[in-house]
């Protein structure tokens, strides 16, 4: 089986031309088989890899489909390498895009970009699997592109709002800031190792540098980068909220569940590089306890659906960082798959609700909708526990893994301690508050507008009566998913032998049970506060006063707008860069090819006085010639 | 026999050559115009028989033959063009033809 490694990603791929090439013309039932079943193919078949694969062993596997080019010794080839790591994310990324592939011929059943949307999604899969699979950073390279084009297609795919064009605008721009560096980063890595293969690389970097040496501290802050902007970590996090533009399928595929947690692959991939930089790998810690809290307290004040998930996805992967920071590789990965089931639960949850309330984001404009729409109101509630780590739940063996790892850092550990567990006590508190505003109290869906909500899709906000919108195809993944967010903790990752290290943590009782009661904390106080329980009354007439005072608004309006980052970028790079463009709109260089322009125009206008129509003019300019021709010929 | 002076022949080409230019540059109608190239071009004709007169070469008058042939042609094709003028503008006056002025 394991050769046939390289129809991975070629099912998708074709399954993305085939789509292509038709222009849409296909009936849609045969473009929705075309685009699930090119994926259920990938899936099955990385089914079968991976039982081999954990059947032999767990012995890594290079297969070389082809070289790419060869240009002395630099020769990358279209070769994939499978350990236990890419198996992890062969499973995610096939299995969970199936089942949010099924999920979309529901979605999108009504939507006129039918086919292109499969088509899509379909070369996003493609790329993402190549992403994984890649033996040399090349063609990880090429991988880490394609997705984040099919990020940029996705977010813009209802593009007659501009908004829409904005946002997916942004997060291409963006992302590129951290690929940049992320290439820079691959050409001093090969300038120095003379290799891009990620194993040599592994072997070689020991040998050549030692810990902390300069080269591998700018090479590995440079791959850190690239991670930071694809995984939406500060101080390149703005393009996610933005990016729920795009149609909610993709908002669980996409920025959830796969490419945003490639930054966390690919640091995971080079974790040897990471090792032997233990500034930057401290760094990665770091970014990721900051990213976690500033997204959880942005997350608290969102009235947006999406934007609540999109901010909470952030700080999720910011878990991550700070897993692979404290050097907790295979906490980040076994992270990054329970985030991947719960988060798309959430998603694709979150899209039935829209869906079945005529395109409403405001959770506020929600309310009471456990009854009407169960389906979506049990994904939520057990998708948010997972998300906030109750115990038994997936998200809690992965949480777990993580702060404890972050705990036994030698140097920051209690202080990255303490920000995880604050960051889990957010996390409790915004999850459980868009369920219990959305879910429970009163109805209010017919209620007049609060506030334009910016990205939703279509402006025919037509107020029908709430009925909740699931098929099979709908519920299946939902079913599916809520079943895996609820036991994927008993899911054992193999990836010791990737990263070389059996990671076993121990605290004692009195953390595991602070560690415990945290979340159940902050699930309470979120009930008290957002539930309308007459119980809470205190605690909610102390949640008005703050919002009132000058200074709590103030505070709520900052965290609501992300902490400012927009303006603060805005005003530091966006406004500069259109002021410099306007600037050079009349350069030096334009203005001499303008004098050339001006030169011509003006010679044209005099010559063109002589041309009169008049035949004897022209006779005479010829006699005249002759006469001056010969008369310079004998007297000259 | 005496012969003439091959200077005579020169000055009597000459004076035909501005003749006809004179009327280029002076006639409106274009059939004075085509007639006055004619006495153009055989004073150019009249100038190569006297120098192959004067040296006692045959180039001369062979050019004057080509001339000829010449001649016989562009007259074909210019009162083609004459009367196709005449067809569309119903007039013969070459002035009136000045639409391509710049």
């Amino acid at each position: 089986m394991l050769e046939w490694i390289g129809l991975l990603p070629a099912f998708p791929l074709a399954g993305f031309l085939a789509l292509v090439l038709t222009r849409g013309n296909l009936p849609r039932r045969i473009a929705g088989v075309i685009g699930v079943g090119s994926i259920g193919l990938s899936f099955l078949l990385a089914i079968l890899i991976s039982i081999e694969f954990l059947g032999s062993g767990l012995e890594s596997h290079t297969q070389l489909l082809w070289t790419w080019m060869s240009v002395g010794s630099f020769t990358p080839g279209f070769s994939f390498y499978l350990d236990g790591l890419t198996v992890v994310m062969l499973l995610i990324i096939s299995g969970i895009g199936f089942l949010i592939h099924l999920y979309s011929t529901g979605f999108m059943a009504d939507d006129p970009g039918f086919a292109r949307f499969f088509s899509y999604m379909n070369l996003f899969v493609a790329s993402m699997l190549v992403l994984v699979l890649a033996d040399n950073l090349v063609l990880l390279y090429l991988g880490w592109e394609g997705v984040g084009l099919c990020s940029y297609l996705l977010i813009g795919f209802w593009y007659d709002n501009p908004a829409n064009g904005y946002a997916a605008r942004k997060a291409f721009v963006v992302t590129r800031v951290g690929d940049t560096s992320m290439a820079i980063g691959l050409f001093l890595l090969f300038q120095q190792l003379g290799t891009l293969n990620i194993q040599e690389i592994m072997t070689l970097a020991p040998q050549q540098w030692s810990e902390g040496s300069g080269v591998v501290v700018a090479a590995s802050a440079l791959l850190l980068g690239g991670a930071v902007g694809k995984s939406a970590q500060l101080p390149l996090q703005t393009w996610l909220p933005d990016a729920m533009a795009g149609p909610t399928p993709i908002s669980a595929l996409i920025h959830a569940a796969t490419m945003v947690t490639a930054g966390v692959y690919l640091i995971a991939r080079t974790h040897v590089l990471f090792e032997l930089a233990p500034s930057v790998q401290l760094l990665v810690a770091f970014v990721g306890l900051a990213t976690l809290l500033m997204a959880g307290f942005t997350a608290l004040t969102q009235r947006d659906i999406k934007r609540i998930l999109a901010y909470s996805t952030v700080s999720q992967i910011g878990y991550m960082f700070l897993a692979l920071g404290v050097g907790a590789w295979s906490a980040a990965i076994f992270h990054l798959m329970t985030h991947a089931f719960f988060k798309a639960l959430l998603f694709l949850a979150s899209g039935t609700v829209i869906l079945s309330l005529h395109h409403e984001h405001d959770i506020f404009r929600m309310g009471g909708m456990r009854k009407k729409l169960p389906v979506a109101f049990w994904s939520f509630v057990i998708g948010s526990a997972a998300l906030t780590a109750l115990p038994f739940t997936s998200g809690f063996y992965s949480k777990d893994a993580i702060l404890l790892a972050a705990l036994e850092q030698p140097q920051y550990g209690t202080l990255l301690w303490l920000g995880g567990v604050l960051g889990a006590f957010l996390t409790a508190i915004y999850s459980f508050r868009l369920v219990f505003v959305a879910f429970f109290g009163e109805d209010h869906t017919q209620d007049a507008p609060a506030h334009h909500s910016h990205d939703h899709a279509h402006d025919d906000h037509h107020h029908g009566p709430v009925r909740e919108i699931t098929g099979f195809v709908m519920a299946a993944p939902l079913v599916i998913l809520a079943v895996l967010s609820l036991v994927g903790g008993f899911i054992h990752v193999p990836v010791d032998s990737v990263f070389g290290v059996h990671e076993e943590h121990h605290a004692s009782t009195l953390v595991h049970g602070f560690m415990i009661a945290v979340p159940i904390v902050g699930v309470l106080i979120s009930y008290l506060l957002y539930s309308g329980a007459p119980q809470g009354r205190g605690l909610q007439q102390w949640l008005k006063s703050v919002r009132e005072s000058a200074g709590g608004g103030a505070l709520m309006r900052f965290f609501f707008s992300g902490w400012g980052m927009d303006k603060l970028y805005d005003f530091l790079f966006v406004r500069p860069f259109i002021a410099l463009a306007q600037l050079n709109r009349r350069d030096l260089v334009d203005q001499f090819y303008g004098l050339l322009v001006e030169l011509a125009r003006i010679g044209n206008r005099a010559i063109v006085l002589t041309q009169t129509g008049y035949l004897r003019w022209y006779a005479i300019s010829l006699i005249g010639g002759l006469v001056l021709v010969i008369g310079i010929g004998v007297w000259a | 026999m005496p012969s003439i002076p091959y200077e005579h022949g020169l000055i009597l080409a000459a004076i035909l050559f501005v003749c006809g230019l004179i009327g280029v540059l002076t006639r409106r109608n274009i059939v004075f115009i085509l007639m006055s190239l004619e006495i153009m071009l055989n004073a150019c004709g009249l100038a190569f028989v006297v120098g192959s007169a004067r040296w006692g070469h045959a180039d001369g008058q062979i050019m004057f033959l080509m001339i000829l042939t010449l001649a016989a042609a562009e007259v074909a094709v210019g009162l083609g063009l004459i009367i196709q003028m005449y067809r569309r503008f119903h007039t013969v006056d070459i002035s009136v033809l000045s639409e391509m002025k710049g």
